[in-house]
């Protein structure tokens, strides 16, 4: 994580920057193998207590294996996985201080919400009138008490989905897992389940473990998104972090929008770094923070379409950080307006505006010479 | 006028007439000639409803029309023995049958998925040889010079032959065996469905697997254990080829005494209500489990 000792980026709570904290889960050179397939390839992350800590990569990378790792449902091909302290791998799933939240839900459907809230606290012996209370307390949080003697399929999907959080959270496990928890929600209901979430989370002060495919729900909710593809880690950081530092262009495409530029390093001075490309005909200039690159490497300028700017009339520099093109096709989202500017060199690159004005017919429009520039600092040099 | 044979109705009608021609028209004969009384005759009972003779022979011969046979039935104890028996008889081998049964499906369920097909072949397998020759093959296996024996006897295991065949035990084993599949294929059905996740939420939530079993896996399998014992139930009651073939004279089974009223007696009007007696037997339970269930459904539902 190169980018955070530059990082301007300041969080109350990072445990991770902070050497002498101790790890509250740990992958020690984790690897797990289904047959010929490497699902996970000798992974090791620590996370800490009372993170909100998001898995986040497309299907098949490993993300899910992870977790049913963490919950004991698969074992280590190698490597060990330490919780507090202690080594789990061996413990079979009844017996880890774990719960997790399945994308299923897998509610049990001869049992009452009740029952189902109640089942985690009985396996516990626990007394009968704590279980009324813990399960009455759960109803409470997860406002379900009107649909305490509901079987599962009598509710609907938004009051399942708080039937298998509330069953995952009664036994106040030390880590709550979460496979794609708000997958089968519709998008309003997600967005608001995420802030609940969030305040339960913060409420209860648990460790969350999520796995999930879709990247703003990580962002949303996360302290730290682990970004994985092939069994492997690309990068763990901070969702600011990782939108605004990606290490590698995979990063950079997976979360959010964004542009690429590629071109030779023609020069590093101090700070900043030139980039040449015969197609292009300025130079680009961007801030040196990754300083594996050297002059003569093929390196990609990555740069979010809301950074470049967008504008009818010449800029006075055309020789640093500008490109010229023709707008070759508009979305208008209502907030934003996307610009698809065909380059010179035949290549898109998209530029977002917000609509900050009432107004129905935009300046700029389909087939308009337009100008894009960007600051210095606006993008990131990647060499992967 | 439309024609008949392309209106909705005659759709809606084609059922019900299939179950008035072939189960309540039959039902309704079967029961006159159980009220009717025996007689050296052709058909061998009266009276025998002439439509020749007009309304009023008809109207005559409905009050000769008694229940003696029913009477006659709860008189002699061999006929309740004969039910008891079956009954008996039935409910052992629907025990058995689960018994075994539920590990074989449970099994089935849990294999991998590109076995499944061809494990299901293997237990309908049986059905493409004849009912009858695989009964008739457990004789050449029970047999005191059978193929248990000898196999027991070359092992040592025993000394003199067991005696099986013609016993209540090879009843059983006729049953078991020939309605494993009625059993496992209903339960496979229920297992097969059965979400996996469920049992590692079990397992998540700290239940270990044994108590996973009785908790979620066998609730959530009820149905098909419902339907598996009805449906082996039932027929067994009523067996006749297997207590005939593979059971001694002290098997006492209700089909077997049709079976001998009817054809060694020629008394149809006896063994028509001794057939009568046996759905009533076995209709009263089906009706309470449907109830039962439909009121179960309307809670949930």
């Amino acid at each position: 994580m190169a980018a955070n000792a530059y990082s301007p980026i300041k969080r109350k709570f990072a445990p991770w920057d902070d050497p002498s904290a101790k790890p509250f889960i740990r992958f020690e050179n984790v690897t797990k193998r289904f047959g010929d397939f490497v699902a996970v390839d000798d992974l090791s992350l620590d996370v800490y207590e009372r993170e909100f800590f998001s898995l986040l990569g497309p299907s098949g990378c490993g993300k899910t294996t992870l977790l049913r790792m963490l919950a004991g449902f698969e074992k280590p091909s190698e490597g060990r996985i330490l919780l507090d302290g202690q080594d789990i791998s061996g413990v079979p799933p009844h017996r880890r201080p774990v719960n997790m939240m399945f994308q299923s839900y897998a509610l049990f459907p001869h049992m009452s919400v009740e029952g189902n809230i109640a089942f985690g606290l009985k396996q516990d012996k626990m007394p009968k009138a704590d279980i009324e209370a813990r399960v009455q307390e759960m109803l409470r949080l997860t406002k379900l008490e009107p649909f305490a003697k509901r079987k599962p399929h009598q509710l609907s999907g938004g009051q399942r989905q708080r039937v298998a959080l509330a069953r995952s959270l009664a036994k106040r496990p030390k880590v709550l897992l979460l496979d794609e928890p708000l997958g089968a929600l519709d998008r309003k209901l997600r967005e608001e389940t995420q802030f609940e979430l969030m305040d339960l989370q913060q409420d209860l002060g648990l460790t969350f473990v999520i796995v999930t495919h879709d990247q703003e729900e990580a962002m949303t909710v996360s302290d730290r998104i682990a970004v994985m593809d092939h069994g492997q880690l690309v990068q763990v950081a901070s969702p600011a972090v990782i939108y605004e530092f990606p290490s590698t262009r995979y990063v950079a495409d997976f979360i959010g929008d964004v542009n690429f530029l590629s071109g030779k390093v023609s020069a590093v001075s101090g700070d900043d770094i030139d980039i040449k490309d015969d197609s292009l005909a300025c130079t680009i200039r961007a801030h040196a923070d990754n300083p594996g690159a050297k002059a003569g490497d093929d390196v990609w300028l990555a740069i979010r379409p809301e950074k470049m700017r967008i504008s009818l009339d010449q800029p006075a520099d055309t020789a640093t950080n500008c490109v010229a093109g023709e707008v070759w096709d508009i979305g208008y989202l209502g907030d934003v307006s996307v610009y698809h500017v065909k380059l010179e060199n035949g290549n898109v690159v998209k530029s977002t505006v917000a609509n900050q004005t009432r107004l129905v017919e935009r300046p700029i429009s389909w087939d308009d010479k337009v100008w894009l520039t960007w600051p210095r600092d606006a993008g990131v040099v990647l060499t992967a | 006028m439309g024609n008949p044979f392309k209106s909705k109705a005659f759709v809606v009608l084609v059922p019900y007439i299939w179950l008035f021609v072939f189960f309540l028209a039959p039902f309704l004969i079967v029961l006159k000639i159980s009220l009717s009384m025996t007689a050296i005759a052709m058909p061998p009972y009266v009276p025998a409803f002439d439509l020749s003779a007009g309304i009023g022979g008809i109207l005559s011969d409905l009050k000769e029309l008694s229940l003696e046979n029913y009477a006659f039935l709860f008189s002699d104890s061999l006929y309740i023995k004969s039910y008891l028996s079956s009954l008996q008889i039935a409910l052992v081998s629907t025990a058995l049958l689960l018994l075994i049964g539920y590990p074989v499906a449970y099994g089935m369920a849990r294999a991998p998925k590109a076995w499944r097909p061809t494990l299901v072949m293997l237990v309908i397998l049986p059905f493409w040889t004849s009912f009858l020759i695989r009964v008739y093959a457990w004789i050449g296996i029970l047999s005191r010079e059978g193929l248990l024996n000898t196999f027991l006897t070359w092992a040592g295991l025993i000394d003199t032959p067991l005696t099986i065949l013609s016993t209540n035990i090879a009843v059983y084993i006729g049953i078991v065996y020939s309605y494993l599949p009625f059993m496992v294929l209903p339960l496979y059905a229920a297992l097969e469905k059965m979400d996996e996740s469920l049992l590692e939420a079990a397992s998540d939530l700290g239940c270990p697997p044994l108590k996973t079993f009785w908790v979620v896996t066998f609730p959530l399998s009820l149905p098909g254990v419902i339907a598996g014992c009805f449906l082996v139930f039932i027929p067994a009651v009523g067996e006749f080829v297997i207590p005939d073939l593979l059971g001694g004279s002290e098997t006492l089974m209700i089909g077997k005494t049709l079976w001998a009223e009817f054809f060694s007696n020629r008394d149809w009007p006896l063994a028509s209500s001794v057939a009568v007696i046996l759905l009533l037997i076995l209709v009263i339970p089906i009706v309470f489990f449907q109830n039962a269930q439909q009121r179960s459904q309307e809670r949930n539902g």
